[in-house]
C-alpha cells in the first residue's frame, strides 16, 4: 500500500484536524509509506554509517595456536582501564574475552563438531545489536543505540539497576560490583592503564563501546587495529551500509554466522568459520 | 489519629524496639555497603540479581493480594469485609514500603536514583513500574486514612474516596502484571519469558497476600479486643483456595511446555533448580521444600472441614507463604540468571550481610504494619466494633 494523492488529502485533511502538519502526520498515520512511494526498491545510499565486525576465527584460531595471542583483550583492557581481578569470577570485568564455541554459539554445538572449531576459544565481545534490548530496559536512558550502529553507556547517569545485564542475552556487561580503582595492585600494578580514558566509579554497569572515543577522531578500535599490527588481520571493522567495505565483500564471499540470531536482536559482530 | 501509636501496653514498645533494634543492625550493613559497593552481596556478573530482588518481587505480591479484600467489598458489595479492608489496605502500604526499599539497597549508585524521573525512559518497564509502586502506595494511603477517620467520627467516607477505592482495584493488578513483566519480555532468559508470567505472578499473589492477611487477622484477636471475624476468614480462606489452585496449576503448565516440547533453552533452568544441572545443585533442596509446602498447603486448603477448621486453616496458609515465598522469592529470580547466556552453571549464595540487610527490610516493614495496625485497631476498639 503507498500513498497516492487521494490517500495523502484524506490524511492531510485528518491531520489539520488534530493540528499537525506535513510529514509528521504520514509518519504518524501511514508510518514508512511516504519514503515507500518514491518508488526505491532498495534502501537509498546515505551517508550514514552503520559499524560493524566482522571476527576471521580461521585466522584468529591459527595465531592463538603458534603463541597464546591475547593481544586485542589486551589492549583494549588496557587503553579502557578495566581492571583485572583474577580468579575472582564474581568482580570480573570484561570487554573482549575468549569463550569457547560450544558456550559462544550453545544451540549450534553437536558432539561431532569439526576439530576445527571444538572447544576452540572463540573471541567475544558486545554485539552492538541493532535492536538492542539492553536500551530497551533502561529506565534512565544510559545505554543507547547510536544513528551508526554504536551501543553507547553513560557511565555517569548509570543508577547501577543492573537490568540491562538481565536483558542482555549475550553476557556482554560488566558491573562495577566495587571501586575499580581498588582492584587487587599485584595485577594491576599501573592501573590506570591511560591516563586519558575516565576510570570508572562503583556501581554502574560498563562494557565494550566499539572505540567510539576513537571513532570520533577518525581511527579504528583499539582492538582491530592491534591485530592489524601483528598482521594477523582476523578482526575486521567497517561499514556495514557502505558496499564497498571490507566486511560488506567478506560477509559477501564467505559463510557468516551470528551469536542466537533467533532473539532477533541483530547483531552486529558476525564470524567467519 | 497518629496519637494512638504513641500509647500502647509493654507488649506493643517491646514488639516496635527489637524490629527497630534489627532495623538498626541492617542499617550499619547497608553503610558498609553503601562506603564497598555491591561486592559485599553474593550477586556477580553471572547472577546479577539476588535476593533484594527476589524480595521486590515477592512483596509486589504482597502489596497486590490486598485487593482480594478491597475488590470484594466495593464491587460485589460483600459487607463482611468492610471490617476488615482497613487491614488488607495496611498491609499493601507497608508491603509497597519494603518493595521500594528493596530497590533501593539493590541500586549500585542510590545518589543517582533520581535520574528515573529526571530521564523518563517509558520504553523501559522500570519506570513504569516505578510509576504504578509509587501511585499504589498513596492511593492506598489516601483510602485507607480516609475510610479509618470516616470510622472514627461515625460518618459514611466521601464519595472521591470511593472512586479512589474503586481506582485501586485494577491499579492492584496493574503493579504485579508490571512487575511480571520485568521479567517476561526479557530476550534469551528462558525461565522469564513466557506468557503466563503475569497471571502465574498474580495468581501467587493472591494466594500469598491473603494468606499472610489471614495470619495477621488471627493474630489482630488473640492481641487485641477487635474481631476481624468469622465470616470473613473463612471467605479469605476460599480465595486463598482458589488462588492456591491456580497457582500450582500455572507452574505445571510450565512444567509441560518445557519437557514435553522438548526443547533445551526451556527445561534447563528448571532442571537447575528441581534436579540440579551439571553437577550444580544449590537450590534444589529449597525447590522440593517449596514443593512440600504447596502440597500440604493443597491438601488443608482444598479438604473442607480443614479449610473450616481455623487451626489447619491457618497452618495452611503458613503453608502457602513458605511454599510461594521460596518459588517466587528464591527460584524465580536466581533460576533465571541459571545457567547463563553461554550455558555455564554460575552459583549464587547471598552472603551474612545481604541477608541481614533483607531482614531489616522486612522488620522496617513490620514496624510500620504495627503502627498502622495499632492506629486501625485502637480506632475500631474506641468505637465499638469488637463483637461480630
Amino acid at each position: 500500500m503507498t500513498v497516492d494523492r487521494r490517500k495523502f488529502l484524506k490524511i492531510a485533511g485528518l491531520s489539520a484536524a488534530f493540528g499537525l502538519g506535513g510529514k509528521t502526520a504520514v509518519d504518524i498515520f501511514a508510518p514508512g509509506e511516504l519514503f515507500a512511494s518514491a518508488g526505491s526498491a532498495v534502501p537509498v545510499a546515505t551517508n550514514q554509517k552503520k559499524w560493524a565486525m566482522v571476527i576471521d576465527m580461521k585466522k584468529c584460531l591459527e595465531e592463538q595456536e603458534k603463541g597464546k595471542c591475547n593481544q586485542c583483550m589486551a589492549a583494549c583492557h588496557r587503553v579502557h582501564n578495566v581492571p583485572n581481578f583474577g580468579d575472582n569470577i564474581k568482580e570480573e570485568m570484561k570487554w573482549i574475552w575468549q569463550e569457547s564455541y560450544e558456550h559462544l554459539f550453545p544451540s549450534q554445538h553437536n558432539e561431532f563438531i569439526s576439530e576445527d572449531v571444538k572447544e576452540k576459544p572463540f573471541i567475544a565481545l558486545c554485539n552492538h545489536c541493532e535492536n538492542p534490548p539492553c536500551c530497551r530496559v533502561c529506565p534512565t536512558k544510559s545505554t543507547w543505540r547510536r544513528e551508526d550502529g554504536v551501543v553507547m553507556m553513560d557511565l555517569h547517569r548509570c543508577i547501577g539497576c543492573r537490568f540491562c545485564m538481565a536483558a542482555c542475552p549475550f553476557g556482554s556487561r560488566s558491573f562495577n560490583w566495587g571501586d575499580p580503582r581498588k582492584a587487587p595492585k599485584e595485577l594491576n600494578p599501573d592501573f590506570p592503564t591511560n591516563m586519558n580514558y575516565p576510570t570508572r566509579t562503583k556501581g554502574v554497569v560498563e562494557k565494550c563501546n566499539f572505540c567510539d572515543e576513537r571513532l570520533g577522531v577518525g581511527k579504528i578500535p583499539v582492538c582491530v587495529e592491534t591485530c592489524q599490527n601483528i598482521n594477523v588481520h582476523a578482526l575486521i571493522f567497517g561499514d556495514l551500509n557502505d558496499p564497498a567495505s571490507e566486511i560488506r565483500k567478506l560477509l559477501h564471499s564467505r559463510y557468516s554466522i551470528r551469536r542466537k540470531t533467533e532473539l532477533g536482536t541483530e547483531p552486529k559482530v558476525y564470524y567467519l568459520i | 489519629m497518629l496519637e494512638r501509636a504513641l500509647k500502647g501496653s509493654p507488649g506493643y514498645w517491646w514488639l516496635l524496639g527489637s524490629l527497630l533494634a534489627v532495623m538498626t543492625v541492617g542499617v550499619v550493613c547497608y553503610i558498609t555497603q553503601f562506603n564497598e559497593g555491591l561486592k559485599i552481596t553474593g550477586m556477580s556478573r553471572d547472577i546479577s540479581w539476588g535476593l533484594y530482588i527476589a524480595q521486590f518481587t515477592y512483596l509486589v505480591g504482597i502489596a497486590a493480594g490486598g485487593v482480594m479484600v478491597v475488590l470484594p467489598y466495593y464491587i460485589h458489595d460483600y459487607k463482611a469485609f468492610g471490617r476488615i479492608t482497613i487491614l488488607g489496605e495496611f498491609l499493601a502500604i507497608a508491603a509497597v514500603i519494603m518493595c521500594l526499599l528493596f530497590i533501593f539497597v539493590d541500586i549500585g549508585n542510590p545518589v543517582r536514583m533520581l535520574n528515573v524521573i529526571l530521564y523518563p525512559s517509558p520504553r523501559s518497564i522500570l519506570f513504569w513500574d516505578m510509576i504504578v509502586l509509587n501511585g499504589y502506595l498513596f492511593l492506598n494511603i489516601i483510602v485507607g486514612w480516609n475510610v479509618l477517620a470516616a470510622e472514627r467520627k461515625g460518618v459514611q467516607y466521601k464519595k472521591w474516596v470511593k472512586f479512589l477505592a474503586y481506582v485501586s482495584i485494577p491499579w492492584a493488578f496493574s503493579i504485579h502484571t508490571v512487575t511480571a513483566f520485568l521479567y517476561a519480555g526479557i530476550p534469551g532468559r528462558h525461565l522469564w519469558i513466557t506468557a503466563i508470567m503475569a497471571a502465574r505472578f498474580l495468581s501467587s499473589a493472591f494466594a500469598a497476600g491473603p494468606s499472610l492477611l489471614l495470619l495477621l487477622c488471627l493474630l489482630v484477636r488473640k492481641l487485641t479486643k477487635f474481631d476481624p471475624g468469622k465470616e470473613q476468614l473463612r471467605t479469605l480462606g476460599g480465595i486463598i483456595t482458589y488462588a492456591m489452585i491456580l497457582n500450582c496449576f500455572f507452574l505445571l503448565l510450565e512444567v509441560f511446555t518445557a519437557f514435553y516440547s522438548g526443547i533445551p533453552e526451556h527445561q534447563s533452568s528448571l532442571v537447575y533448580l528441581y534436579a540440579g544441572l551439571d553437577g550444580h545443585s544449590r537450590l534444589v533442596p529449597w525447590m522440593w521444600t517449596s514443593v512440600f509446602f504447596c502440597v500440604v498447603a493443597l491438601v488443608l486448603l482444598v479438604i473442607p472441614a480443614l479449610r473450616r477448621n481455623e487451626t489447619t486453616l491457618a497452618l495452611g496458609c503458613v503453608a502457602v507463604f513458605i511454599g510461594t515465598w521460596i518459588d517466587k522469592g528464591v527460584g524465580l529470580v536466581i533460576g533465571g540468571f541459571i545457567p547463563n547466556p553461554f550455558h555455564k552453571v554460575i552459583e549464587y549464595m547471598p552472603t551474612a550481610r545481604e541477608i541481614i540487610i533483607c531482614l531489616a527490610i522486612w522488620a522496617t516493614g513490620f514496624f510500620v504494619l504495627t503502627i498502622l495496625y495499632k492506629i486501625a485497631i485502637s480506632i475500631k476498639e474506641e468505637v465499638g466494633v469488637t463483637n461480630h
